[in-house]
C-alpha cells in the first residue's frame, strides 16, 4: 500500500485558520439559527420584501450590465497601456474599493446632484435629476461594483499576455476580431468570476446608495436598504429584517453557485 | 506565389542589424546564427512588430515597410502583411478546437463559415491530422500541435511564411517528421520562406540557401552544402563541426608550405606559395594523434562516435572510444597532433 504524502500545514496553523473560518461562517449560522422558520415564508413574501427584491436585483443586474459594457473595454486599454498615466489610471480605477461607501455617496452627489458638478447642466439643459432615483441606485452600485470587474479582467488580461494575438494577426485577424474571438475568450474565467463579483456587490451595496438615492420603497429601497430600516424598527420587527436577510444570503449563494455551473471545464 | 526582398537595418546601442536577402517562391531561406545575432529582432520587422531603422521589406510589389532617410514612409500593420508565423510554441488556440484553430484564418478573410471549415479539414488532412480535427489542444501531443499551428498558418494563405525554430522543443523523431512536413507544404503552396534557427539540421534539412547572421552582420551566405563544407566564419565552422584556424602561410624545413596557427599550430597546406595569411578547415576525426604540433587538452566532451577533445589553439580532435582509452587523457595532457594535406582545404585571406 502507498500513501502520498502532501506538503503538511505547520500545526501552529490550524488554530487561527480555524478562528478564520469560524468569523467567517457563524454569524451566517447564527442568523439561521435566530431565523423564526415558521414565518419565514410569509415575512418575505410581503410586498415590500418582494419589492425590495426585485429592485435590488433588477438594479444589480442592470449595474452589472454598465460595468460590463464600460468596464471590460477599461481593463483591456488598462492591460495594454504603458507608462506612467496608465499607472495612475489604475490606481484611480481602484480608489472605489478602498474608500468608504458613504464618502462615495456624497462624492456622487456632488458631482450628479443638482447643484452638483455635471448634475447642474443635466438639470439646466435637460431636466434631468438623478439623485433619489432607481438610475441612482444603479449609478450608485456601478460605482463600487466597477472595479472588481476591471481589476479581475485586466488581471486575467495581463496573465494571458498577447501572444496569442500576435499570432491571430499574423493570420490575417483585425484588432476587433482578434479582441472578440481570441482575447476575451481566452480571460472567460477571468471575465465570470469579475462578473459574479460585481454583481454581488453591487447587491449588497448599501452607503452610497443609501447617501446618493437615498430609501424610498419601491423605488430606491434596495434589500440592504430594506433590512437597515427593519432592523431600525422602522414600521417593520427585527423578524422583517433576519428574513431579508437570509433571503439575501440565498440570493448570494444563488449566483455563486450559478456562476460555478456556468464556467464549464475548459480544455486543458 | 510571391518572393520576399528585405533590406533591414535596426541600430540598437551598440548593437546593429544589417541584413540584406531575399526568398523565393517555395525557397526555404534558413537564417542562421548564435543568440544575439539579431535573428529574433529581423523576424520582428519582417512580421511588422518592429520599425527598423532603415530598410524595406517588399512582398510581390506590395511594400510593407520602407524606412528612408529616417522617415517612415510605410508600415503596413501585422494583420494586413500576409506574412505567416511558426515558432517554437504552436500557440494553438487553447479554446479551439483544431479545425476551428485552422479556420481561424479564413474566417477572418471573410470566408463562410462552411466553406473556411472545408479548407481547414483539407489542410489537417495534408499535414496527416485528418481524424483529429474535433480534438481541442490539450488534448494533441506537442508535435501534433505543431502541425495545427503550420496548418494554421498556411491556410490563411501567406505571401510569406516565417519560421522560427519551430522544431526547437520536439523530440528528434517528431522533429525529423514534421521537417518533411514542412517541406513538402512549402514546396507545394510555392510560399517563400525564411526559417530562423542555429540549429544546422534544420540549414541542412530543409534550405535551400543559407544566410549566416553574426552580431548582426551577415558573414557568409549561400548553399548549405557549399557554406557548410567551405565554411569562412568561425561560427558557421563551428555549427558544421569543422576545425578553422586561421594564420600564415610558411615554408617549412622539408621546403613544403604549412599554415603556422596561435599556439603552435601547424597545418600542412601543400604546395603553396608561402607569405600570406590564410583560413584552413579540416574535420576533426581527421586530425592524427601522435606526431606533429604539441598542443594541451583544454577539455573533453562525449563525441557522436567516441570522444571529442578540445585542445590548445581552439582545434577539435574527434577520437575513437578505444584510442582515447589508451592515450590516458585528462585536462592538461600534452599530445603531438597532425592533419593529413587531403583533410585541408585552405582559403588565402587578403
Amino acid at each position: 500500500m502507498t500513501r502520498e504524502h502532501p506538503v503538511g500545514v505547520p500545526g501552529l496553523l490550524w488554530l487561527p485558520a480555524a478562528l478564520a473560518a469560524g468569523l467567517l461562517v457563524m454569524p451566517v449560522v447564527a442568523l439561521l439559527v435566530r431565523a423564526d422558520w415558521a414565518s419565514l415564508p410569509a415575512d418575505i413574501t410581503t410586498p415590500a420584501a418582494l419589492d425590495a427584491l426585485w429592485l435590488s436585483l433588477s438594479t444589480s443586474a442592470v449595474a452589472t450590465g454598465v460595468c460590463l459594457v464600460l468596464g471590460v473595454p477599461l481593463a483591456v486599454v488598462l492591460a495594454r497601456a504603458h507608462g506612467w498615466p496608465a499607472d495612475v489610471l489604475r490606481a484611480l480605477v481602484t480608489l472605489p474599493l478602498v474608500l468608504p461607501p458613504t464618502v462615495g455617496g456624497i462624492a456622487l452627489l456632488y458631482l450628479l446632484g443638482r447643484r452638483g458638478l455635471l448634475g447642474q447642466s443635466l438639470d439646466a439643459w435637460f431636466g434631468i435629476t438623478i439623485p433619489f432615483t432607481t438610475a441612482a441606485v444603479v449609478i450608485a452600485q456601478a460605482f463600487v461594483a466597477m472595479p472588481f470587474l476591471v481589476l479581475s479582467v485586466e488581471g486575467s488580461l495581463r496573465t494571458a499576455g498577447t501572444r496569442f494575438d500576435v499570432v491571430a494577426a499574423s493570420l490575417g485577424a483585425g484588432r476587433w476580431t482578434v479582441l472578440r474571438r481570441i482575447t476575451l475568450p481566452l480571460v472567460r474565467p477571468g471575465l465570470v468570476s469579475g462578473t459574479v463579483l460585481c454583481f454581488a456587490r453591487a447587491l449588497g451595496e448599501f452607503g452610497a446608495t443609501a447617501l446618493f438615492a437615498g430609501n424610498s420603497p419601491g423605488v430606491t429601497q434596495t434589500m440592504p436598504l430594506a433590512i437597515y430600516s427593519a432592523f431600525n424598527g422602522a414600521g417593520v420587527t427585527q423578524e422583517t429584517a433576519v428574513a431579508l436577510s437570509l433571503l439575501l444570503v440565498f440570493a448570494a449563494v444563488a449566483v455563486l453557485l450559478a456562476a460555478r455551473a456556468w464556467r464549464p471545464g475548459r480544455p486543458a | 506565389m510571391t518572393s520576399l526582398h528585405a533590406e533591414v537595418v535596426v541600430r540598437r546601442d551598440a548593437f546593429t542589424l544589417d541584413v540584406t536577402f531575399a526568398s523565393h517562391p517555395g525557397e526555404i531561406v534558413a537564417i542562421l546564427g548564435p543568440n544575439g545575432a539579431g535573428k529574433s529582432t529581423l523576424l520582428a520587422v519582417l512580421a511588422g512588430h518592429l520599425v527598423p531603422s532603415y530598410g524595406v521589406v517588399r512582398v510581390g510589389d506590395r511594400t510593407l515597410t520602407a524606412v528612408r532617410d529616417d522617415r517612415v514612409e510605410t508600415a503596413v500593420r501585422p494583420e494586413r502583411r500576409s506574412i505567416g508565423l511558426l515558432g517554437q510554441d504552436s500557440l494553438v488556440f487553447p479554446h479551439l478546437s483544431a479545425r476551428e484553430n485552422v479556420a481561424f484564418g479564413p474566417r477572418a478573410a471573410g470566408v463562410p463559415a462552411a466553406q473556411a471549415r472545408r479548407v481547414a479539414d483539407e489542410w489537417l488532412t495534408a499535414v496527416g491530422l485528418g481524424e483529429l480535427t474535433d480534438r481541442h489542444p490539450g488534448a494533441l501531443s506537442g508535435g501534433q500541435r505543431q502541425r495545427v499551428a503550420l496548418a494554421r498558418a498556411l491556410a490563411a494563405e501567406p505571401a510569406v511564411l516565417l519560421l522560427d525554430e519551430p522544431f526547437a522543443q520536439l523530440d528528434v523523431r517528431t522533429a525529423a517528421e514534421l521537417r518533411d512536413v514542412v517541406r513538402t507544404q512549402v514546396r507545394r503552396t510555392r510560399t517563400a520562406t525564411v526559417l530562423v534557427t542555429h540549429d544546422v539540421l534544420d540549414a541542412v534539412t530543409l534550405a535551400d540557401r543559407v544566410v549566416v547572421l553574426h552580431d548582426g552582420q551577415v558573414v557568409e551566405q549561400g548553399r548549405p552544402l557549399d557554406v557548410l563544407s567551405d565554411p569562412v566564419h568561425p561560427f558557421t565552422a563551428a555549427l558544421a563541426g569543422v576545425n578553422l584556424v586561421v594564420g600564415r602561410l610558411a615554408t617549412q624545413p622539408d621546403g613544403s608550405t604549412a599554415l603556422q596557427g596561435p599556439d603552435g599550430v601547424l597545418v600542412p597546406c601543400g604546395a603553396r606559395e608561402p607569405g600570406g595569411r590564410a583560413q584552413v578547415t579540416f574535420p576533426p576525426g581527421a586530425v592524427v594523434v601522435g606526431d606533429g604540433w604539441p598542443a594541451r587538452v583544454i577539455d573533453l566532451e562525449p563525441g557522436t562516435t567516441g570522444v571529442r577533445v578540445r585542445t590548445s589553439g581552439d582545434v577539435l580532435v574527434d577520437l575513437p572510444p578505444a584510442q582515447a582509452a589508451a592515450l590516458d587523457l585528462h585536462v592538461g595532457a600534452e599530445l603531438l597532433l597532425s592533419v593529413p594535406t587531403e583533410h585541408v582545404r585552405v582559403r588565402p585571406l587578403a
